[in-house]
């Protein structure tokens, strides 16, 4: 029991590992400017020892994860032959872009309660807190959730995508789509033997709109009456500039 | 090139933009129409959020009504009272709109009603044109066929508060031209389109305005509704994407100019029943979209449930 317990202690507590990761990104720090297209990170490490590198198969999985923001999901049914919303679920937290990246297959790198504790794959990730009581088949709310974000490419899984070189350095690129959405973005970086989390290491992306896209988002939330009527301006503008314009060119 | 829209939240080609705003610019300015009802869709079907589509949607109409309203001044075919009159009706179902479209956002029905009016108003509206056209297309090739008066007495002469319409000739109650304003106005604010398809024949056959001011006095309050309606889901929803809607003006001025010199060339009842089946074309695909099983059952929206 003592003997079970000590284990468990080195296993989960960095400080006693003989083993911990040691990380880095190629940025943190994203700028959505007007021709942002997408941004590659380059997310590096290696594995420092004190010890010999003990037995059992060692794995690196490294999550991305943007902001959560609460979602509603609605069902198309058919009504007076046509189809209408019906059904809605509330999910109060789901993350608007994830991706795992791992050094190989999910299943044989991470154990079902280590993946419970960290909370990495992503049924665990979106939290559908009580909507058990909002549908009576909830579960397949989840799941469409999460695979119509898949085709949207804001969630994936990239088996094998993190090489591994010496057995201590590793690398990983993961793309951030052109969709992105402002906020803080959580790296995540685990090492695992025999499916156990043998450390983690933490890192944020701050993902910013900048330039033209900062100055316009804000004063759409804080100046919206300005917003609207410089809207209007431009639209007013360009409308007599072309009339304008082609009545030069007939004469 | 690839360009991020800042309200929408996502990255469109710039030239695709150009290219929607040019199309619809090209046919607005060929037919006389504000091209909303092309240009709305046309964005839902690139992926752009209803709500910011139809926020945008207006704020381009905008542009090419006053391009347009323009061209109209220069031939004195504006009739400043009527616009007026469909202004202040406007104004009133411009801000109900707004306020029908939020309701409708929270309670999660908003595309199906957007997508239900663009078929039974399309729909309604295109089958006339067509039928009406094709007759006309028929008499003129028939010489000597009874032409059919313009100005007939029906029961829109027998209602209060009168009210003189010099340019158009016209001696009528004021309340017509306020509810036709007020449904256009509505229809503004909840398609994001300017609702000269029903402005139009409404002038002609509802109130029996002649055809010469009709178009220009229609650009005329459109410009207005259309603005307001841009105001206001600027301010209750902040979905008009200022990006977005630069390049489709952009698009849409050139176009509609383009179109414009190709309309004289084409004779009016042909030009009429192109448009017809274009409106009959986007009603059908809408009304399909409606009827038939969507690939994907599910939709996710950003929020909290009311």
């Amino acid at each position: 029991m003592i003997r079970a317990l000590l284990f468990w202690l080195t296993l989960s507590c960095p400080a006693f590992a003989s083993e911990a990761i040691v990380a880095g990104l190629s940025q943190n720090r994203v700028a959505i400017t007007a021709d942002f297209n997408g941004s590659e990170i380059l997310i590096y490490g290696a594995v420092k020892r004190d010890a010999p590198a003990p037995k059992g198969p060692m794995h690196v999985i490294i999550t991305v994860e943007g902001p959560k923001i609460p979602v509603i999901v609605r069902k198309k049914a058919r009504r007076f032959g046509i189809y209408v919303n019906d059904e809605s679920v509330q999910i109060s937290s789901a993350p608007s872009f994830y991706a795992v990246a791992t050094t190989g297959r999910l299943a044989e790198t991470l154990s079902e309660t280590e993946n419970l504790r960290h909370r990495i794959t992503l049924p665990l990730v979106i939290r559908p807190v009580g909507i058990s009581t909002q549908a009576e088949d909830a579960p397949d709310f989840v799941a469409a959730t999460i695979r119509i974000r898949e085709k949207e490419d804001r969630y994936r899984l990239e088996e094998r995508s993190v090489q591994f070189t010496e057995a201590t350095l590793f690398r990983a690129d993961v793309d951030l789509p052109a969709n992105l959405s402002e906020g803080l973005y959580q790296v995540r970086v685990f090492l695992t033997r025999d499916g156990q989390v043998v450390d983690r290491f933490d890192q944020q992306i701050n993902v910013r709109k900048a330039g033209l896209e900062r100055f316009l988002f804000n004063m759409s939330r804080e100046q919206p009456l300005i917003y609207g009527l410089l809207s209007l301006l431009i639209a007013v503008v360009a409308g007599w500039a072309a009339s304008a314009a082609f009545r030069q060119m007939k004469r | 090139m690839q360009i991020y829209l800042p309200i929408a939240e996502l990255s469109v080609n710039a030239f695709l933009l150009l290219g929607i705003g040019g199309v619809v610019g090209f046919l607005s300015g060929l037919f006389g129409v504000g091209g909303g009802f092309l240009i709305t869709p046309l964005l839902f079907f690139i992926g752009i959020p209803p709500a910011i589509a139809v926020a945008t949607g207006a704020n381009q109409v905008v542009a090419s009504s006053i391009s347009g309203v323009l061209a109209q001044l220069k031939r004195k075919a504006v009739d400043f009272p009527m616009g007026f009159v469909l202004l202040a009706g406007g104004l009133v179902g411009s801000f109900i709109g707004v306020w029908v479209f939020a309701r409708l956002t929270a309670a999660g029905q908003v595309d199906l009603f957007v997508q239900l009016s663009y078929v039974l108003f399309l729909g309604g509206i295109g089958l006339t044109m067509f039928w009406e056209s094709v007759g006309a297309l028929r008499r003129s090739s028939k010489p000597g066929a009874p032409i059919r008066r313009s100005h007939t007495h029906n029961w829109v002469h027998g209602l209060p508060f009168k009210m003189k319409f010099r340019a158009s000739g016209l001696y009528i109650s004021v309340l017509p031209p306020l509810a036709v304003g007020a449904l256009v106005g509505f229809l503004a604010a909840i398609m994001g389109v300017g609702g000269g398809f029903i402005m139009v024949p409404a002038m002609i056959y509802l109130l029996g305005m002649p055809t010469k001011v009709v178009i220009g006095t229609s650009l005329f309050q459109i410009i207005f509704v259309t603005a307001f309606t841009t105001i206001m889901h600027a301010v209750t929803a902040n979905t008009v994407d200022m990006m977005l809607a630069v390049l489709l003006i952009l698009g849409g001025v050139i176009g509609a100019q383009l179109g414009a010199q190709v309309s004289g060339r084409l004779r009016a009842e042909q030009l009429r029943i192109l448009l017809s089946l274009l409106v009959l074309g986007v009603a059908v695909k809408i009304a399909a979209d409606l009827l038939l099983r969507p690939a994907e059952l599910y939709t996710i929206t950003p929020g909290v449930l009311p």
